[in-house]
């Protein structure tokens, strides 16, 4: 489904801010795939969304999805058959437009943007309608309140369901639950597991939560200094356990761990 | 009545209808869209300028549609300027509104003004259908609230099109445009065509009901427009859709009312900017000024509780 060979990106070349973000990564996801990835701070991986996604054009590699290559197309062209969650539920949605409009915009991927005179149609807040019941969280009947009065957990939810009303060909999540309390955080990622495992879409989340990461999806990768240092799925990512995780990223990373968030979270989660 | 004419008032709503049109260009560009448009200046003179020669030319009607192509013209530039070539938004405007100042010199022929002698304006050409007293008096306003009716139901249905949709999402959240497949480049500039082309229509009025358009009278057009936009969004509030064009088009009105009861009050003409600046600045301040009134008496208020219970301790103990 996805096939991304040796990109490679550097911010700011030769000025003193000059960056290596992404070093000859090469990523390939079959159909369906769903994998984790994790790392510390600054290893690259918003920087590898950003570059699937469009917003800066990679500095050498190829990105093929679907047997199509994007490398070079544009985010807005490329956003019709990816779907991106941010961790700032912010971002997702506008907030002065109601949850029904917000849902029609992303609808227009659908009709291919033709019919850019029409209004929506009944049919498609029925539709609407039926989606945002899935989320029981009580929205099908706020459609025409502004997406503003929602809550953080409320508006990321939404924002799934946009990124998925028109099903994707890759869904990428960069810590979409990240900065939603816990009980709420669950909420979307069960969501995002029946969403996603439903419509047997290709996904790629990003997690600071080890125990995540080994339990969401099929695949988990690690991410350091721009390279992707570990890959594993199947058996060997069955047998792995939070501190054969975090043995790994030591060894790979060649470094101890800096990141005390991913600390945090683990310890929290073995308490848990 | 003694005090506000019939004269005066009719004055006041149809220069309020006319410069509403420029009210409502700012409330696609600045409302909407999020972006501050300042070829305003410009490109309401480009209108002026367009339409009176193609009036005078004999066509008045044409020069309607003449004057709203050419602030399309002017929009379509300063949003490719904006969106193609990364010029910030307030300098692309700047930067177009100075190219302007030749481009509309050059419409009038390199002149410094023209005047419609002789030949018919739609507003002439509306006022010869009826003989009657009433209709010789107000035939003028009657056309002007037909078109700006006709002009607020357009923007109102085109927000609710998919593509008007759009529209808002680009002024509401970026990323999420972007994530939803739509271009906003492309979106912008649907936009600033559209409202660059209200620009022109209210030129191309202005020039027709004053049978003139001359080089420098577009000066302080933006500043006049934005005051307008803010007292209506101020006494109508961000209610419905609807309501929030139609408060546009009122505050341009009621701005038009203040600026006559300040001449009526024996304001001197050469004070006619600072009148304006002040009103702009008190209108766009409003809110904060409020919001410190209402600090300041709540603070009172408490401090002078606190105090009596302070007192009220000492005496007991």
């Amino acid at each position: 489904m996805l096939e991304i060979t040796d990109i490679s990106k550097t911010f700011n070349p030769g000025t003193i801010n000059e960056k290596q973000a992404l070093r000859d990564v090469s990523l390939t996801l079959q159909d369906g795939d769903f994998a984790t990835i994790v790392g510390s701070n600054g290893a690259g991986k918003s920087t590898l969304f950003n570059a699937i996604a469009g917003s800066f054009i990679v500095d050498e590699g190829a990105i093929i999805l679907d047997g199509k290559d994007i490398t070079f197309e544009k985010e807005h062209r490329r956003a019709v058959y990816i779907g991106r969650l941010f961790q700032d539920p912010l971002m997702g949605t506008a907030p002065h437009m109601t949850i029904e409009e917000n849902l029609s915009v992303a609808y227009l991927r659908a009709s291919q943007h033709k019919a850019m005179f029409s209004r929506i149609t009944k049919k498609e807040k029925e539709l609407f309608r039926e989606q945002l019941s899935l989320l029981h969280m009580g929205l099908e009947d706020r459609m025409t309140q502004p997406v503003g009065l929602l809550s953080g957990g409320q508006r990321q939810a939404l924002t799934l369901l946009m990124a998925t009303v028109v099903t994707p060909k890759l869904l990428l999540l960069d810590e979409h639950t990240a900065a939603l309390d816990p009980a709420t955080a669950d909420k979307v990622l069960t969501l995002t597991r029946d969403i996603v495992s439903e419509r047997r879409i290709t996904c790629l989340m990003v997690t600071h939560n080890m125990n995540q990461a080994l339990e969401m999806g099929n695949r988990t990768l690690m991410m350091d200094s721009g390279r992707i240092v570990l890959d594993v799925s199947g058996k060997e990512r069955e047998k792995m356990t939070v501190e054969d995780l975090l043995m790994a990223f030591a060894k790979n990373a060649g470094s101890s761990l800096d990141n005390d968030r991913i600390l945090l979270s683990t310890k929290k989660d073995r308490e848990a | 009545m003694g005090f506000l004419t019939p004269n005066i008032i009719e004055t006041a709503v149809n220069n309020g209808l006319i410069y509403g049109c420029v009210a409502l260009s700012l409330f696609i560009s600045f409302t909407i869209l999020n972006i501050c448009d300042l070829s305003t200046d410009g490109c309401y003179i480009l209108g002026a300028a367009v339409g009176v020669s193609v009036t005078i030319a004999g066509h008045p009607i044409l020069a309607i549609f003449a004057g709203m192509a050419a602030g399309v013209c002017s929009g379509f530039v300063t949003a490719f300027l904006q969106t193609r070539l990364r010029v910030p938004d307030i300098l692309a405007g700047i930067v177009v509104n100075t190219g302007l100042y030749t481009i509309n010199l050059m419409v009038m022929g390199l002149r410094t003004n023209l005047n419609i002698v002789g030949t018919d304006t739609v507003f002439s050409m509306f006022e010869s259908l009826n003989d009657s007293a009433f209709w010789q008096g107000w035939s003028d306003t009657i056309l002007l609230l037909m078109i700006v009716a006709a002009l607020c139901l357009f923007i109102y249905w085109f927000l609710t099109t998919r593509l008007g949709l759009s529209i808002r999402a680009t002024g509401d959240s970026a990323p999420m445009v972007r994530a939803s497949s739509i271009n906003p480049a492309f979106t912008i500039t649907v936009g600033l065509c559209l409202s660059n082309s209200f620009t022109g229509l209210a030129g191309c009025l202005i020039g027709q009901y004053t049978k003139t358009a001359e080089i420098n009278q577009g000066t302080g057009m933006v500043t006049i427009a934005l005051a307008s936009l803010i007292i209506g969004q101020m006494i109508f509030g961000r209610g419905p859709m609807m309501v929030r064009i139609i408060g546009t088009v009122v505050g341009s009105v009621l701005y038009r009312f203040i600026i006559a009861i300040a001449l009526r009050l024996n304001v001197p003409t050469q004070a006619f900017r600072l009148v304006s600046a002040v009103i702009v600045a008190i209108a766009i301040a409003a809110p904060a000024i409020r919001d410190f009134v209402r600090f300041s008496i709540r603070k009172r208020s408490v401090m002078r509780a606190h105090r009596a219970e302070r007192k009220g301790g000492e005496t007991h103990a």
